[in-house]
């Protein structure tokens, strides 16, 4: 039995577990009932992810040494015209098995951790509503056949990451993050819908399935509309679309909404603003890809590569300098899938050409897991000590044994230390970034060494750092919330190494390939090198309290300065937003309607009212006064006559 | 006596009965009774509307019925309805309950305020089914003529003001649009026999060009006036802050369709020429005016005013929708009609609640209402996303085929102007979120203690309104099939 | 007919009694004035159309049975326009035609 008729049911538990806490909330005031339905939608959303994993990889989705995309479900939710038309349904294919299973398994482990992470919290039944509504919108996204059915669920997605950052809704930091969040990115949003508006019309249609079918790359080939600034009109929509993603997905010079997402929930954290929303702008590109590799030869795709290198780099030396360590961490995830948007970048298309796009994805994969983890961790430590900021944590090494473990694997793991998950994918991408350009290879590889030391100044600060005495000792207290950990820590440790080589899986033509590790390749040997030397440094800088960091951060100056201040982009937003158009744009608006438009109405009625105001004595109402008129008037009719003598 | 008729029937005599009752309970009872019963009706012609189009009956009118009242000038009393005339009357029924609920507890002249709505909502209904140029024309203006006292009396602010410049407005558009009706009538027929019949006058396809070029602005205008058309929006915020809140919600919800729906059914229908040779002149305007409401929304401080500007800027995509001529954003005009009427009529009715309760509609004097009263909160949260185009909500199907529409054109002009009002999306999130940002969330104000959760006829007004707005956005299909006929007919003109 | 005057004379003298009826109606302010004016203005025309018929159509009567008329109307008007003002007198305390404005606004 491989029809995948189940696949519809993985997001639609969630939807019903949404609909079951969002309306009925206030039968839902004892917390495990909550809790629990929201786990039971996710746990069997998440059994049934690994199923169709297993299905789909190891029984029936290759035929012909290929993969082949199932469509079990489709609904023709709304026709615009003949061709154009948003369906909604549920495409099996090897991405979006993939991301089925990172995001069923990240939402189940989100779930349970809330359980103990929430407790005592009033809005915990709506909490899990809202959790459950991601959950929903994300698998939907994932699935999605159509380019609008993307949108659609696009818009939820970020609907429910504005509603859980700001989910505490009394404290005026999370208010404003949760508006930038949405803001920053329904912006971007215009430009996807643009994209896919432009699509529409020059491609004809909006299923994924055919926009990447050869045919289509040819149609579009040889028909590529009319050309703006050098581009054909499909480059430009693949632009636009791109720009949609990296709105999501945090890229410069978008990101701004990331760092502020932190105040929602940490589990929320981990959901959404790490492993799985965030992907998203990954994910369409991914999706796209042969549309991306083969229109303009590709030109898309060189944007795609320098803007996630670039990401990467600016994110990493921002992540330097935090001390918020969920800041630090989301700082980390920007830099992260700067990596992978740079791997697909840099990826080819056919057989081993294609290792980019795999280890993209690969990393995907990884990242999902070691980075819940690390804000699952954070979540536990700021739990434990109720602090966000580094300077109140040290020596917690004593106090949470468990945490300190799973913390140091997601930290190697990032690093790209070998087994951990994270070298798997992360050196794939280098490899792949090598053969493309010299100068995107080496901000990758430069980026590694500034990830191990920024994740090892965390965590040696965090951990050791010497010896505090704490008011509350922190402990670990919550099983629910150390299961998760756990969990997540074993993937960490085992992910990579499992599935080597995820070509197997993941490959852009969907034809399954192999790969060998070269262990001992100076490629590789270099870049675990430079990650042991930023640990190195870390553990210099930070195991015992020194002053070697306030020494290093004056020799650096203006730029340790500029970083600390994540190169003012804020500030210019800011001004931008409010300078620009609040005062210059909207205020004049405003005005112009208020005086100009309104008071051309206004005078109209004025002056109506001045003449009327002015010839209001001729009617007096005497008698007398209309006698002398009619008088007047007959006597000018006799002048007239006598004189003129019609 | 014929289903339409009644239509017009049903609140005359609940006007007329209303006359004889003597206190609020009466008052609300008997209004809500024939209101109810229309609503009925209305869900009975949708499925009558179906059952005929099911068995295959094409006419480009149902249910039509001919009566000579004014021989000399050949006036007639036409009536008939497509889907989406349907549409509208079910839109009108159902704001209209939900108006008569939120204005459950009306203190001041409740016989009168009951009286003067429902005859507005009569006039609403005879426009929505007439077919007589003519007759349409005598029932806008009783429309439009209780708004006078519904915002002069029992309005707030500055009310006198509001309520001429309102009328005045309306009426001054009802003047072109009476001089373009006559300049169709006179040109009518091509041998002399001249007709007020919108159908026939289709038919003889007799308006010369050059007099459609002179008529179409005029009767644009003069239907683009309660359209909300920019420059020409301005009554529409000065009236929406002062009338009362069941007022704001019938005008905005229904009154400023008419403008919308009159230049579908007339104006582009009749002039077709007339379209093509102003339509980028409209188009300029429509998109200035979806822009520039959006971003003149951003700055309001009053909650009515905010909303009264977020209208402009939708129903400039309504406008805009019909500009763009092709099938895909004409369905996408209609159901941004039929969604904005929810929409906003939703958002009035929350305010209105709101304002009881906080005696301000000031969003900067405002902080945590979420925490107080959680159910009118949420629903305007819900609100503001179906406002900006959530999907799931009304808003996003309508505006998606209004944009994939304007896209479709093969005119580099329009397809740019598309992108333009596109833009809008962003700005209505940033003035949305803002006041959900200053109104809903934060620390609740202390003199909120003890402010009244939202009562049971509240609920049911949100609750009515909700609904629509949701089984719009997740079906769309299914309201597409009531629209799409009227459309392709109406499109017909424009095809050779 | 009466001998020796001619209908010129008549008529000038009937104009002037017009023109000064008239004078008097647009120039007082008194409604008793006016009325009396009004007056002047009406016996006028009276004796204009007596003496028409008189010296043109001497063996008709039509223009005496009109001054009739007018006489008859004449005293109508004055009685009634005599009771208005009368209460009007006791109304406002004044016959001054610019003291009663109240119905104007």
């Amino acid at each position: 039995m491989s029809d995948y008729s189940w696949v519809i049911w993985i997001p639609v538990l969630p939807l019903a577990s949404f609909l079951l806490l969002g309306l009925f909330n206030r039968y839902f005031r004892k917390e495990p009932i909550a809790a629990y339905i929201g786990m039971l939608s996710l746990g069997i959303a998440w059994v049934l992810s690994l199923y169709t994993a297993y299905q789909y990889y190891f029984v029936s989705g290759i035929q012909n040494g290929k993969y082949i995309p199932y469509l079990p479900f489709r609904w023709e939710w709304l026709q615009f015209s003949d061709h154009l038309s948003i369906e909604l349904g549920t495409l099996i294919d090897p991405v979006s098995v993939m991301m089925l299973v990172v995001v069923t398994t990240i939402s189940f482990m989100v779930q349970i951790y809330s359980r103990g992470y929430m407790h005592g919290d009033s809005g915990f039944a709506r909490f899990y509503a809202y959790l459950s509504l991601f959950s929903f919108s994300m698998l939907s996204l994932v699935l999605a056949n159509n380019l609008f059915q993307i949108y659609i669920f696009w818009e939820l997605v970020g609907v429910s990451s504005f509603l859980l950052i700001g989910y505490y809704f009394e404290k005026p930091s999370a208010i404003a993050a949760s508006k930038k969040a949405f803001i920053v990115t329904r912006f971007a949003d215009f430009f996807f819908l643009t994209g896919i508006l432009l699509i529409g019309y020059f491609a004809g249609t909006f299923d994924i399935e055919t926009l990447n079918s050869m045919q289509t790359l040819k149609w579009i080939g040889a028909h590529p509309g009319p050309v703006f600034m050098g581009l054909s009109a499909v480059t430009w929509a693949l632009i636009l679309i791109f720009i949609g993603g990296a709105g999501k997905s945090a890229m410069f010079p978008l990101h701004i909404w990331l760092p502020d997402a932190m105040e929602g929930p940490t589990p929320v954290s981990a959901l959404i603003h790490a492993a799985t929303m965030v992907v998203a702008g990954v994910f369409l590109v991914a999706r796209l890809f042969p549309l991306y590799y083969f229109t303009g030869d590709g030109f898309t795709l060189r944007i795609v590569a320098v803007v996630g290198a670039f990401s990467a780099l600016f994110a990493a030396v921002i992540a330097l300098t935090q001390e918020d360590i969920k800041r630090v961490l989301a700082y980390s995830t920007m830099s992260q899938i700067g990596y992978m948007m740079m791997a697909l970048g840099v990826s080819g298309y056919e057989g081993h050409e294609g290792m980019g796009y795999m280890a993209g994805m690969f990393h995907l994969f990884t990242h999902a897991m070691f980075k819940a983890l690390l804000f699952l961790a954070a979540g536990i430590i700021i739990h434990a000590v109720h602090s966000n900021y580094m300077k109140d944590m040290g020596g917690l090494k004593k106090y949470l044994p468990v945490t300190h473990w799973m913390f140091l694997f997601a930290a190697l793991a990032i690093s790209g230390i070998p087994p951990f998950a994270g070298f798997y994918s992360k050196d794939e991408i280098l490899h792949a970034a090598f053969k493309y350009n010299t100068i995107i290879w080496f901000t990758g590889f430069f980026v590694a060494g500034l990830t191990a030391f920024y994740m090892f100044r965390l965590f040696f600060r965090i951990f050791y750092n010497g010896e505090r005495t704490y008011e509350h000792p922190p402990k670990e207290n919550s099983k629910f919330m150390l299961f998760p950990v756990v969990f997540l820590g074993i993937l960490t440790i085992s992910a990579g190494w499992i599935f080597t080589p995820f070509s197997l899986y993941v490959s852009p033509t969907r034809e399954p390939f192999s790969y060998e590790v070269h262990y001992f390749s100076p490629l590789v040997l270099g870049s675990v090198l430079v990650a042991l030397t930023g640990i190195g440094l870390a553990y210099l800088m930070y195991y015992k309290p020194t002053d070697y960091p306030s020494r290093v951060a004056r020799a650096f100056g203006k730029l340790y300065f500029w970083a600390k201040n994540k190169f003012y982009v804020d500030e210019f937003y800011l001004f931008v937003t409010k300078k620009i158009i609040f005062d210059k744009i909207a205020r004049p608006f405003a005005w112009f309607d208020r005086h100009v438009v309104d008071g051309m109405m206004n005078a109209i009625g004025n002056t109506t009212l001045w003449i009327s105001e002015k010839i209001k004595f001729i009617q007096s109402g005497r008698m007398q006064e209309y006698g002398m008129y009619f008088i007047y008037g007959v006597v000018f009719l006799v002048m007239v006559y006598y004189f003129f003598n019609f | 006596m014929d289903i339409l008729t009644l239509f017009v029937i049903v609140p005359a005599l609940t006007v007329g009965i209303l006359l004889f009752t003597k206190n609020l309970r009466q008052a609300r009872l008997t209004a809500l009774a024939g209101m109810l019963i229309q609503t009925a009706m209305a869900f009975h012609l949708l499925w009558r509307y179906w059952q005929e189009r099911s068995a295959g009956n094409d006419a480009v009118m149902l249910f039509t019925k001919d009566k000579l009242w004014f021989p000399t000038w050949g006036i007639h009393y036409h009536i008939g309805v497509d889907g989406i005339s349907v549409l509208m009357i079910m839109l009108t029924s159902l704001i209209v309950v939900a108006g008569i609920f939120v204005s459950w507890k009306i203190d001041d002249l409740p016989k009168e305020f009951f009286i003067s709505l429902i005859m507005l909502a009569t006039g609403v209904f005879g426009f929505f089914i007439s077919l007589d140029l003519f007759t349409m024309f005598v029932f806008y203006e009783i429309a439009v003529i209780p708004m006078y006292l519904l915002i002069g009396i029992w309005g707030s602010g500055p009310r006198e003001y509001a309520a001429m410049k309102l009328t005045l407005m309306l009426m001054g558009a009802s003047a072109l649009l009476l001089v373009a009706i006559l300049g169709i009538y006179f040109h009518s027929s091509p041998d002399g026999h001249y007709t007020f019949n919108i159908l026939e006058i289709a038919k003889n396809a007799a308006i010369p060009p050059a007099m459609q070029k002179i008529f179409f602005p005029l009767a644009f205008i003069g239907f683009g006036t309660i359209g909300a058309l920019f420059p020409f929006h301005t009554w529409s915020p000065d009236g929406h802050a002062s009338a009362p809140t069941a007022v704001s919600m019938l005008h905005a919800g229904v009154l400023m369709k008419l403008g919308g729906y009159g230049i579908f059914r007339v104006v582009m229908y009749l002039m077709p020429q007339g379209t093509l040779f102003w339509t980028d002149f409209f188009l300029v305007l429509a998109v200035i005016g979806v822009v520039y409401g959006a971003y003149s929304a951003i700055r309001q401080t009053d909650l009515k005013y905010i909303n009264a500007y977020s209208s402009v800027s939708h129903l400039g995509l309504v406008l805009f929708g019909l500009l763009m001529l092709n099938k895909t954003a004409w369905n996408g005009a209609m159901l941004q009609s039929l969604s904005h009427g929810f929409i906003t009529a939703l958002f009035f009715a929350l305010i209105g609640m709101i304002y009881g309760r906080t005696h301000t509609r000031d969003v900067t004097r405002m902080r945590g209402i979420l925490r107080i009263i959680p159910f009118i909160a949420t629903a305007y949260i819900i609100a503001g996303m179906a406002n900006l185009g959530l999907p799931g909500f009304s808003g996003f199907v309508a505006e998606m085929n209004i944009f994939v529409g304007g896209f479709l054109n093969n005119d580099l002009f329009k397809q740019t102007m598309t992108v333009l009002a596109a833009s809008s999306i962003v700005v209505t999130a940033v003035y949305i979120l803002r006041v959900v940002g200053m109104m809903i969330y934060g620390k609740p104000k202390e003199e909120y203690r003890g402010i009244p959760q939202a009562q049971w006829y509240e609920k049911t007004a949100i609750y009515i309104l909700i609904f629509f707005i949701s089984a719009i956005g997740m079906i769309p299909s299914f309201w597409i099939k009531f629209i799409e006929p009227g459309v392709e007919n109406f499109l017909k003109p424009f095809l050779h | 007919m009466i001998e020796g005057i001619s209908i010129q004379l008549i008529l000038t003298f009937t104009t002037l009694l017009f023109f000064i009826g008239l004078y008097g109606f647009l120039t007082r302010t008194n409604l008793i004035g006016m009325l009396i004016s009004l007056e002047l203005m009406l016996n006028s025309e009276a004796v204009n159309f007596v003496a028409f018929n008189q010296y043109l159509y001497p063996g008709k009567l039509q223009g005496s049975i009109f001054s009739l008329f007018i006489i008859a109307l004449a005293a109508a008007e004055t009685a009634l326009a005599l009771a208005i003002i009368l209460q009007v007198f006791k109304m406002t305390g004044s016959t001054d035609v610019k003291e009663v404005k109240d119905l104007k606004y």
